[in-house]
């Protein structure tokens, strides 16, 4: 092997343009200073946030809509922790990212040095796989190992801890190809056995459903879900990571089920005699009670992770495979299948069971914000959400139609990742409308990102749900604990418009709900600096359909109890 | 590529209350330890031995470990650690034909006048003793555990003042990979 040496830091950023990566969310630090100087004569643009955590979101956000690596980059101690939160966000939503951390000189380490934190072994949990470079020859193969795992099989978070000296010292520059790693298994051809059988067992069921998720987004699977589904005639239910693989306006689409989904697509999925389900993990706030949940339905679970299968309900067959890769092969093997009685079934419940909700005495309904979001925009924004209730009328209310649209911290619950997300993906997709749905106190958690966003000239909207609580909890308070509520008041909020004016954006307010159509188009028009449109919504108001926690479809509350009306 | 047929034990509620022992090929790097311990931590498993070393391949470590599987599937543990970007293998062996060694050392309390009793109650064990001191005597035992349990109990009687077990390795036998 020639040895060609090259600046640590140099060859790194020649790894990351080797994975076409031309931007990064990164913040300095003294253990980074190093991959700082190497930046400043790269083509590789960096996005300075203002709080490592939304560096990790914005590279997040970027990943999801864009279906490339993000990459983050943070100094070491403080720096590399706080992108923690963000590396759990991307961990349990499968988001392929890459984040590079500094570390203190390698005969520093474990000494209690100056910003030194066991990175690695913070993160362990929280990232696909991570490395602390400690050997100098393997930094450039590291680095593009790190994009391959990333990137393939379950996407994931992976971390690269590299010592001051390693990337401020000269490294061999090695040329090689990184496929095919020890004991990493991709998965292998569909077995056309299990196919046939999955195949005779859909053609043979009276009541099939396909329960998809974030899976098939990240397969870029959509055209052949649509193939398959209009094919066999089968109704789509979709998980919060699976919003927007098919097309919710289609005929087909049976909605969200779950603790906040639509009634109707619980009601297919507990009715029903198959499940065909396409990456997705039979999270809890789907199942509820797993002991009740579909009783009578047989399962063929796909997904491209083996250890998925059978984690939470039993399966008759279970497929490890990419789901395009899958569905290329399921697609000829099933006879065509006409919609009958059980279809009808479905749209029935579609029909009997509307997404509602009451019009308020006081303030503005935030559904109706959402829905009149939808018409102006014509379901065409990206959309990224915080964590509450702002994420699942959001859900409700935006219909989707393509994938990689809707960005919102499904399995870690993360208040604080819309703004920094729906600033990453603003970034990947220049040209595209971005939206926030946030609520008033998600988005003060990163809302230090305002001044990224404003010198940066990203024109990412935010709506405010602004009920001046901490909702869901709220909600949660009033139904479960007698509506003793505590530590969910946020009165004393800031004015949220003038804050986005402080930091060189548009703010905009709006109490009447007649003027909520003006203040958003009137948001919708800025296209060189963010905006901040502040919704005074009705205090109260709840979120349904309601499935309680380790409840099953059959508690379902649709609406607000009499009692307490 | 994982194949299920029919019905799993899991879903028919079968839960095994045994001691498995795993097998895990891993690669020879810095914290891979952490990275096993920290799994079988999370998915709330408990790790009753735990034996690590070289193997033929200097890139490649043996983990042998033995867990109580009682209450959760095994199964998923094993799917979980096969994930781990350094972990390259892992057998569970609960149903295979293997030979299994353990080795212990006990540190027994003994009076020279109970020396030629200890030493035909190692010979037994076909132990050794392996060390003579100040009212001490330090014996050993190699073999499965169960054969391990009975030689620490003959001892229990004179006194055990410190004991020490490697925990298990295995390998299998015939044509199976460990």
């Amino acid at each position: 092997m020639s040895e060609k040496m090259i600046n640590g830091a140099v060859g790194m950023l020649q790894v990351l343009e080797e994975e076409d990566v031309d931007i990064i969310f990164g913040y300095p630090g003294g253990a980074v200073i190093p991959i700082y100087d190497a930046l400043y004569d790269s083509k590789i643009r960096n996005i300075l946030p203002r709080h490592e955590q939304g560096a990790a979101h914005a590279a997040d956000g970027y990943a999801r809509s864009t279906g490339r690596v993000g990459v983050c980059l943070a100094t070491s101690g403080p720096g590399a922790l706080n992108l923690v939160t963000g590396l759990a966000n991307a961990y349990m939503d499968s988001v392929p990212m890459v984040a590079i951390t500094g570390q203190v000189k390698r005969h520093l380490i474990g000494k209690d040095s100056f910003q030194e934190a066991d990175t690695t072994g913070v993160t362990i949990p929280v990232t696909k796989h991570n490395y602390l470079v400690t050997n100098t020859a393997e930094l450039v193969d590291i680095c593009r190992e790190a994009f391959y795992l990333a990137r393939t099989g379950r996407p994931g978070p992976v971390l690269v801890d590299v010592p001051f000296d390693v990337s401020i010292g000269d490294v061999p520059w090695t040329e090689r190809n990184i496929e095919g790693l020890d004991g990493y298994e991709q998965p292998k051809p569909v077995d056309d056995e299990l196919i046939r059988r999955a195949a005779q067992m859909i053609d043979e069921a009276k009541k099939p459903v396909l329960l998809i998720g974030g899976g098939v987004v990240a397969s870029g699977a959509s055209e052949k879900l649509l193939e398959f589904a209009t094919k066999c005639n089968i109704g789509v239910i979709h998980t919060l990571m699976g919003k927007g693989a098919f097309p919710e306006s289609h005929e087909l689409s049976m909605g969200m089920p779950g603790m906040h989904g639509m009634a109707y697509a619980s009601l297919a999925l507990q009715n029903s005699d198959l499940m065909i389900v396409i990456g997705a993990r039979f999270d809890d706030r789907i199942t509820g009670d797993l002991e009740k949940f579909a009783p009578g339905a047989r399962v063929i679970h796909i997904d491209v992770d083996a250890a998925e299968i059978e984690k939470v309900r039993p399966v008759r067959i279970g497929i490890c495979a990419d789901a395009g890769d899958a569905l290329d092969k399921l697609i000829p093997a099933c006879k065509p299948r006409d919609k009958g009685p059980w279809e009808q079934q479905l749209f029935e419940w579609r029909r009997t069971h509307p997404l509602t909700y009451p019009t308020p005495d006081e303030g503005i309904a935030p559904q109706y914000i959402v829905e009149q979001l939808y018409e102006l925009t014509g379901g065409s924004a990206i959309i990224a959400t915080e964590v509450g209730q702002n994420q699942m009328w959001a859900a409700q209310y935006y219909k989707l139609e393509k994938p990689r649209r809707f960005l919102s911290s499904g399995g870690l619950g993360t208040m604080g990742y819309g703004f920094p997300a729906a600033i990453g993906a603003q970034v990947g997709n220049p040209g595209e409308l971005v939206v926030d749905i946030a609520g008033d106190g998600s988005i003060q958690m990163n809302q230090q990102e305002l001044t990224t966003a404003s010198i940066n000239k990203l024109p990412v909207k935010v709506v405010i749900l602004n009920n001046g609580y901490l909702g869901l909890v709220r909600q949660w308070q009033e139904m479960f604990f007698d509506n003793r509520l505590s530590g969910v008041d946020l009165t004393g909020n800031p004015d949220f418009a003038k804050m986005a004016e402080a930091h060189g954006g548009v703010g905009l307010r709006c109490a009447e709900p007649d003027k909520v159509r003006e203040t958003l188009e009137q948001g919708l028009e800025v296209n060189d600096r963010p905006v901040f449109m502040d919704f005074l919504v009705h205090k109260e108001e709840n979120v349904f359909p309601f499935i309680p926690a380790g409840k099953s479809v059959d508690d379902i509350m649709m609406e607000q109890p009499e009692k307490q009306k | 590529m994982l194949q299920t047929s029919g019905i799993s034990d899991f879903a028919l509620g079968k839960v095994t209350n045994m001691t498995h022992t795993l097998s895990a090929l891993v690669k020879n790097r810095p914290r891979v330890l952490a990275r096993v311990a920290g799994l079988f931590a999370r998915r709330d498993f408990n790790i009753e031995s735990l034996a690590v070393s070289t193997t033929e391949d200097p890139a490649i470590s043996r983990m042998t470990i033995a867990v109580d599987a009682s209450g959760t599937p095994l199964e998923q543990v094993r799917k979980q650690l096969e994930k781990l970007h350094d972990v390259v293998t892992v057998i569970d062996h609960t149903e295979h034909a293997v030979v299994e060694r353990e080795l212990c050392m006990i540190k027994v309390r003994v009076k020279p006048s109970q020396r030629a009793e200890v030493a035909a109650l190692v010979e037994i064990f076909r132990g050794d003793i392996i060390d003579i001191g100040n009212g001490a005597l330090i014996v050993q035992s190699i073999g499965n555990s169960d054969k391990i349990d009975a030689f620490i109990e003959n001892f229990d009687d004179y006194g055990i003042v410190e004991l020490v077990r490697t925990g298990k390795v295995v390998l299998a036998r015939g044509a199976q990979k460990t």
